[in-house]
């Protein structure tokens, strides 16, 4: 029999994974162009991570600082990513992210507004000029909704609650993918030309993160599955602000928007710590005294363009994350083990109104009122710079016919990622992927369906309730958390590196051998989380590797046995990828090299920067 | 030693289920949901539950402890009597998937039905606070569907057929204020989406984790419009003289 007879077989020309923002966009754009288009998504619609986006989206429109233009953007975010991005990526962003928002408007987002009626923005870390386009502090549900309403009206199928295990391939091009009814346990194929994956980030396999259970590394581990490369896969992301206490909260994300919208940080001491850790290369933008640093929280409280340099606490987050962490470990921190956030020296109602979302989480969570009190913060896993390695100008993979876009994709944040660069990340090249899936699946003839992968894919799930003996996901679960907090965490180092390989090897033996004994296929988490499981575990392992070969300090990884910067990695990307043995493999790969009109927007910086670190 | 905490979960599926009791150890601060996890960490791998974002922003976690519908993720131990026991069930309106997962599929087909935002041939984009805010209260929905849950029209009399539901009501008072919006949906409101069922209980109000004022700023003055367009003889007159009038005709944009 075969496999499309045997299983619940759907066909389209192009087939998008993952329903945030990325996959969202890019649905929307394959749509638009013609070709039958599918989204599937673990959860219900609206659901995605994109919705605990809450600073705003990074686009150049010059709104309230005049200045502003693609070349400034384009500068903060190789700066910010230590020159280590993918430059195309970077300008293409750049570029498109102001025609991404007032697209996004014209459909229906409705944004804070200027005086004169315009779309707002608002300053964050890194960001030269007040950048960010904002709702609140709730610009990610603004976003997802947007994308929602106008998906839903174009003719896109939508799948929910249906979870791709498997990649599908016809020789070397992709055919489609395997998956699971959530609800029902059931197969089902979808036969497609085209595959785009925008299924986001890996963060639950720390212990503290920001991130929901959706964040497995289900992307990444499907595409270097299929044959692609994971590119740069150290450079993972520790937000500076994430809750500290109650228990059960830790780590959820406090928005960067409380620095940008005037938050100071605090030790125990009372001290304003972030002034001692600001890098030459941020003096020209940052305020070197507390005096300054009001002065401007003062000039736009009061709607004024800042003539003062911008707080220290608005340094990217980085630099803010390691500095939090060492007034904690050196004995400055809170009571519960972070450092303070406070702003409530700004008035309630200005608090109320610009931070919503962040006044209740703590009211309700954690009963601080943030309107007169500090909060308690520290650092909280919350992004991969690294992903899927893509062409920049069409977000092909190493496979053809095999896209992906957003955070599941690499490249466009280099070491480490600016606030508010992520949503514009998923609007711009979420429409790229959309669009050149489509045109992929113009081409493409029919694909066919392999039977024996479709058999082994439900093989491999079926196993988890036949296997007599095995373990419990959640234990192997909570264990693969505990060890990447602990030794592949904000600072590494080669011994803990290495033994978090070992442990690795072990974890992914245990897990081989997961089973579950208690219900049946009908909406069991114990199941889904045994496949999540192996996915987190390769992709730690592709973390582990990488942040190993990397013996330099750049933007978010940091090696204390290897401090500052090394010229020869500073000439490459990390990649990973499937060696013909099966085993993973490492190298370095040389940077694409950058255009002469764009290396000249960036060089005096870059001199300076590896001069000065 | 830790305090623990008695919770009853629902377990069950369409053909039917009962209460299990598990024990919690308990954390400070604790919420509901944090104990459902701790059960399906230690007990029952397999009790189905929803949740995303676990900070009251993506509504997927709804349901209903001791009695009062509620988002999982922001219902603390310590809101209860230290001696109660924490009962969970599945909301009532939607059918049963299993435990506490309900199929809400139904919301998403309404949301079909409403045109989008349609520009008027005028916009200019040039848009004020003033105007964003009140459009702005309806957008915070996160789409928890506990006010479908709890609404009387959907949750006793199941009249899905005839009536969107107070979050469709929402979503339409945010196009129909929305300044740009070219489009006139009071037809719908009046006949498909069943305005007129609501009889202004305010249930869905009191139970709105986001604080819409659902009764008075969204459903009221759609009553007010629909009065105003179709119940109002001199207007009424003035448009057929005028010829000023687009009505919402088809279910897919107008």
């Amino acid at each position: 029999m075969s496999a499309e007879s045997k299983y619940e077989t759907h066909e389209y020309d192009v087939l998008v994974i993952g329903a945030g923002g990325a996959g969202l966009r890019a649905a929307i754009e394959a749509s638009a162009m013609g070709a039958r288009t599918a989204l599937v998504c673990k959860s219900l619609l609206g659901k995605a991570h994109t919705v605990m986006a809450e600073g705003g989206i990074a686009a150049a429109m010059a709104n309230v600082d005049p200045q502003d233009g693609w070349e400034t953007h384009f500068k903060d975010t190789m700066r910010g990513g230590v020159f280590v991005n993918n430059w195309r990526m970077a300008q293409l962003h750049a570029q498109q992210a102001p025609d991404r928002v007032r697209e996004l408007e014209r459909w229906g987002a409705v944004f804070d507004r200027t005086h004169d009626g315009k779309i707002l923005q608002r300053a964050f870390g890194g960001h030269t000029y007040r950048r960010l386009v904002h709702v609140g502090d709730r610009t990610g549900l603004e976003m997802i909704r947007t994308l929602q309403e106008k998906g839903v009206h174009q003719g896109i199928d939508v799948f929910m609650e249906c979870a791709v295990t498997r990649l599908l391939k016809d020789g070397d091009r992709i055919a489609g993918a395997f998956a699971y009814w959530r609800e029902t346990g059931r197969y089902v194929i979808f036969k497609s030309k085209a595959v785009v994956l925008c299924t986001g980030g890996i963060g639950k396999a720390y212990k503290i993160t920001s991130n929901s259970w959706e964040y497995t590394g289900d992307g990444q581990a499907l595409a270097y599955h299929a044959g692609a490369e994971l590119l740069d896969m150290e450079f993972l992301q520790f937000h500076p602000t994430g809750m500290v206490w109650p228990p059960g909260v830790s780590g959820l994300l406090v928005t960067e928007s409380v620095r940008g919208d005037g938050g100071q940080l605090r030790n125990n001491k009372g001290e304003r710590f972030m002034f001692k850790h600001i890098p030459d290369r941020y003096k020209p933008q940052i305020s070197e005294t507390e005096a300054e640093a009001n002065q401007w929280i003062a000039e736009i409280r009061a709607g004024k363009q800042p003539t003062a340099r911008k707080p220290a606490e608005l340094l990217p987050r980085d630099i803010v994350a390691r500095g939090i962490y060492m007034e904690v470990k050196e004995g400055r921190g809170s009571p519960h083990g972070g450092v303070f956030l406070d702003i409530s020296h700004m008035p309630a109602e200005y608090v109320k109104k610009k931070l919503p979302s962040m006044y209740h989480q703590f009211k309700d969570l954690a009963d601080v009122d943030i309107t007169r009190e500090p909060m308690e913060v520290g650092p909280t896993t919350h992004y991969i710079m690294g992903g899927i390695r893509v062409n920049p100008d069409t977000q092909e993979s190493a496979v053809p016919g095999l896209f992906a876009a957003g955070e599941a994709a690499g490249g466009l944040h280099g070491a480490n990622r600016l606030g508010g660069n992520s949503l514009s990340d998923l609007l711009v090249f979420g429409k790229l992927a959309g669009e050149h899936a489509a045109q992929h699946a113009k081409t493409a003839g029919p694909p066919k369906v392999d039977d024996a992968q479709a058999d082994g894919a439900a093989r491999e799930m079926n196993e988890f309730f036949t296997r007599a003996d095995g373990e419990n996901p959640y234990q192997i679960h909570a264990e693969l958390q505990d060890m990447m907090q602990s030794l592949v965490g904000i600072f590494r180092v080669e011994d803990e590196l290495r033994k978090s390989l070992e442990k690795l090897a072990t974890l992914k033996n245990r897990a081989a051998r997961v089973c579950i004994k208690e219900g049946n296929k009908m909406f069991n988490p114990g199941w889904h989380l045994c496949k999540d499981l192996q996915n987190m575990i390769l992709i730690a392992e592709a973390v582990a590797r990488a942040a190993q070969f990397r013996k330099e300090s750049r933007g978010a990884h940091s090696r204390l046995d290897h401090p500052g910067f090394n010229p020869e990695f500073a000439k490459v990307n990390t990649v990973a990828f499937k060696g013909r043995d099966g085993a993973m493999q490492l190298e370095g790969r040389p940077l694409p090299e950058m255009p002469a009109e764009l290396k000249q927007l960036i060089e005096t910086e870059k001199n300076h920067k590896e001069r000065h670190g | 030693m830790a305090e623990v905490r008695k919770f009853k979960v629902y377990r069950g599926d369409k053909n039917g289920g009962q209460l299990t009791e598990y024990n919690v150890q308990v954390e400070p601060g604790m919420v509901v949901l944090d104990g459902i996890h701790q059960i399906q960490r230690t007990q029952a791998a397999d009790l189905a539950c929803r949740w995303n974002c676990k900070a009251a922003k993506c509504g997927s976690c709804s349901a209903e402890v001791n009695g009062k519908p509620r988002l999982l993720c922001k219902t603390r131990l310590d809101d209860f009597d230290p001696a109660e026991i924490i009962t969970v069930r599945p909301v009532k309106t939607f059918p049963l998937i299993r435990d506490l997962v309900c199929d809400v599929s139904w919301n998403f087909e309404v949301n079909k039905k409403i045109p989008p935002l349609t520009p008027k041939k005028t916009a200019d984009w040039v848009m004020h606070q003033e105007d964003m805010d009140r459009v702005q209260e309806f957008r915070k929905c996160i789409e928890c569907f506990l006010c479908q849950n709890v609404c009387h029209v959907l949750r006793n009399h199941d009249l899905k057929d005839r009536f969107y539901g107070p979050r469709f009501m929402v979503r339409i008072a945010c196009l129909e204020m929305h300044p740009m919006d070219g489009l006139d949906r009071t037809k719908l409101l009046k006949d498909e989406a069943g305005l007129g069922f609501c009889n202004i209980t305010k249930c869905c109000t009191e139970v709105c984790p986001e604080e819409i004022h659902i009764t008075d700023n969204a459903i009221i003055p759609l009553k007010e419009r629909v009065a105003d367009r179709h119940y109002d003889p001199l207007r009424a007159f003035w448009r057929k003289i005028m010829g000023a009038d687009h009505p919402c005709t088809c279910a897919d944009g107008g």
